[in-house]
């Protein structure tokens, strides 16, 4: 078993405009790439469990060209809201990064 | 690597925000490829829905106008348009007013003639009531409600217009055209749609040249990206000869702030990258193919709003002590009940409950991630807490600030007994004033008639110091 993180070239969270956030999983190479998307072990289920979203709320892509694992969640509070902790939603994709990969 | 103009639209972005900076080195070996024009967008939803609302640009205005001073000294002397977008970071009519006078000042220090082209996005109530009543505003997901009611206690409500304004502005004959909020994607766009390009390689293009270079693999800091945009292909490259794209980081680039990474939506269809290909094209410019735009069977123009929350005050104090730690939300659940309290003995029924908003983050608990965080223990020796209070008025936030201080103070906890001071604060006065904070209020699409009727223009010939409206 590998974490995530320690596969992943970079893993972030943004906005996607102020109503959603998006996470970005991408890898160095392609080889790394499909060992993750073979495991299936990141996947709109294993989203929407870590940030709490029934799976129909999860959009799920993945982008070979570009060696890339990408969801979208609607935000939890709308960017600037007075409950909203993170303005430009970048520090939103740490529950990912323990996620196991065989 | 230059073709003549019916076979090729070259671009150049100098930067993915006026006013974030770009080399200038680069800006040259830019214009030196010879570029149909130089395009630029200022500004974004996201830093926030405080700049829409209050007005207030997100970057300082000298960065913005050493930015734009490049930019219009470079395409007057190549004799092409500027096209600049969203100015002034939210795109409303105070910010595009913000812009032009920067603008002027520029023209006038450098003596520069040129015709100008103004397009508005900002929205008025009338019109907005009046497509609502008609069914022609519709909810995105997700949506907050949108009604009359919105519409009248917005500050501010822009449309985010598509390339036909731009190309309307450009058949004109305008040299710079400074624009309301845009998709910055319209910004690259219009020009190669106009001359007969596909559109399918115009919209992808713009959507990698709509950030500069932000898509090269050895990013440094914000910098220029040029393109060729040709009929069934284009290839992108950096000025910069230190800076490389590749396939992998062209492609990723159309990850970057959208939800759907293959399907992206602009007022008069989709940009389809479903079977894009990305091929290395010499040591450090991408060539991409494939990518294709299915017209939207509506015009659709995305409205962003903000409107005033309320008048805020923030208290920021920490606590050391394990005992503290251990009962921080029973804690804090004890010290709102406190401080309404203290609140009602103050100001009786003039000041409810329901007008005010008191928010606790706690720092070293779930202060980033809020009821997201799936980390439930608390494992540090010490906490921050930043109590916001949200207020109708800011005499009204202060005040309740400074009772939130004293009540954090020295309310107690059962382990110890006698008076006790809780809270570490390391600020006097212990709390700081915000000031009027904003959100956004809309995430819909307006069908209008034509795709202008939202964007009206306005033509000035300006020359050096002086400038003179058009008819």
């Amino acid at each position: 078993m590998t974490m995530l993180a320690e596969l992943a070239r970079l893993i972030r969270s943004k906005n996607a405009g102020p109503f959603e956030l998006t996470f970005d999983i991408m890898f160095d190479d392609a080889a790394t790439y499909e060992r993750v998307k073979r495991s299936g072990a990141v996947s709109r289920e294993a989203v929407a469990a870590r940030y709490n979203l029934p799976a129909s709320e999860v959009k799920f892509f993945y982008v070979d060209n570009a060696c890339a694992i990408k969801a979208s969640i609607p935000r939890p509070y709308f960017q600037g809201d007075l409950l909203d902790s993170d303005g430009h939603g970048g520090q939103q994709y740490a529950p990912l990064m323990d996620i196991e990969i065989p | 690597m230059t073709q003549s103009d019916d076979t090729e639209i070259r671009i150049l972005a100098p930067t993915g925000v006026c006013g974030s900076g770009f080399s200038e080195e680069s800006f040259e070996l830019g214009l030196a490829k010879q570029p149909h024009f130089i395009g630029c967008d200022g500004g974004s939803t996201d830093p926030g829905p405080s700049h829409l609302g209050c007005g207030e640009p997100a970057f300082p205005r000298d960065a913005v106008k050493r930015d734009l001073r490049l930019m219009l000294l470079g395409a007057r002397r190549l004799k092409i348009p500027l096209l600049l977008g969203s100015v002034g970071t939210a795109g409303g009519d105070v910010h595009l007013a913000w812009c032009y006078d920067i603008l002027k000042e520029i023209a006038a220090a450098e003596k520069l003639s040129f015709k100008l082209a103004l397009i508005h996005a900002e929205q008025t109530p009338a019109y907005l009531k009046k497509r609502l009543a008609e069914g022609r505003i519709k909810p995105l997901h997700p949506a907050p409600e949108f009604n009359d009611a919105v519409i009248d206690r917005s500050a501010h409500i822009v449309g985010m217009m598509g390339a036909e304004p731009w190309k309307r502005a450009l058949e004109a004959g305008a040299d710079v055209i400074l624009a309301g909020r845009s998709s910055d994607t319209a910004i690259f766009a219009a020009m190669p749609e106009m001359r007969g390009f596909p559109s399918g390689m115009a919209w992808h293009a713009a959507k990698i040249l709509e950030c500069g270079a932000a898509a090269v693999v050895n990013r440094k800091t914000p910098d220029c990206m040029f393109a060729w945009v040709r009929k069934d292909h284009f290839v992108m490259e950096a000025p910069d000869p230190q800076l490389r794209c590749t396939p992998q980081s062209i492609a990723s680039h159309s990850l970057y702030e959208n939800s759907d990474p293959f399907r992206l939506i602009e007022c008069s269809g989709t940009l389809d990258l479903t079977n894009s290909r990305y091929e290395a094209h010499g040591e450090r410019a991408v060539k991409v193919s494939g990518s294709t735009f299915i017209p939207a069977e509506h015009y659709t123009v995305k409205l962003e709003g903000a409107e005033l929350a309320g008048y805020q005050s923030i208290v920021i104090g920490s606590v050391r002590d394990p005992y503290f730690i251990r009962q921080i939300d029973d804690w804090t659940a004890r010290l709102q009940t406190r401080i309404h309290a203290r609140v009602k003995q103050v100001y009786g029924d003039r000041v409810t409950p329901d007008q005010y908003v008191i928010n606790i983050r706690i720092y070293g608990k779930n202060g980033t991630m809020g009821p997201l965080e799936p980390v439930k223990e608390i494992r540090s020796h010490e906490l921050c807490l930043l109590i916001e209070v949200t207020a109708p008025s800011q005499d009204i936030a202060s005040s309740i600030a400074g009772i939130v201080r004293h009540q954090g103070l020295h309310l107690p906890i059962p382990e110890w007994s006698g008076l006790i001071t809780a809270l570490a604060c390391p600020y006097n006065p212990a709390h700081l004033d915000r000031g009027p904070v904003y959100r956004f209020n809309v995430n819909h699409i307006v069908e209008p008639d034509d795709p202008y009727e939202m964007f009206p223009m306005e033509f000035h010939a300006v020359d050096g110091a002086t400038s003179r409206k058009l008819s």
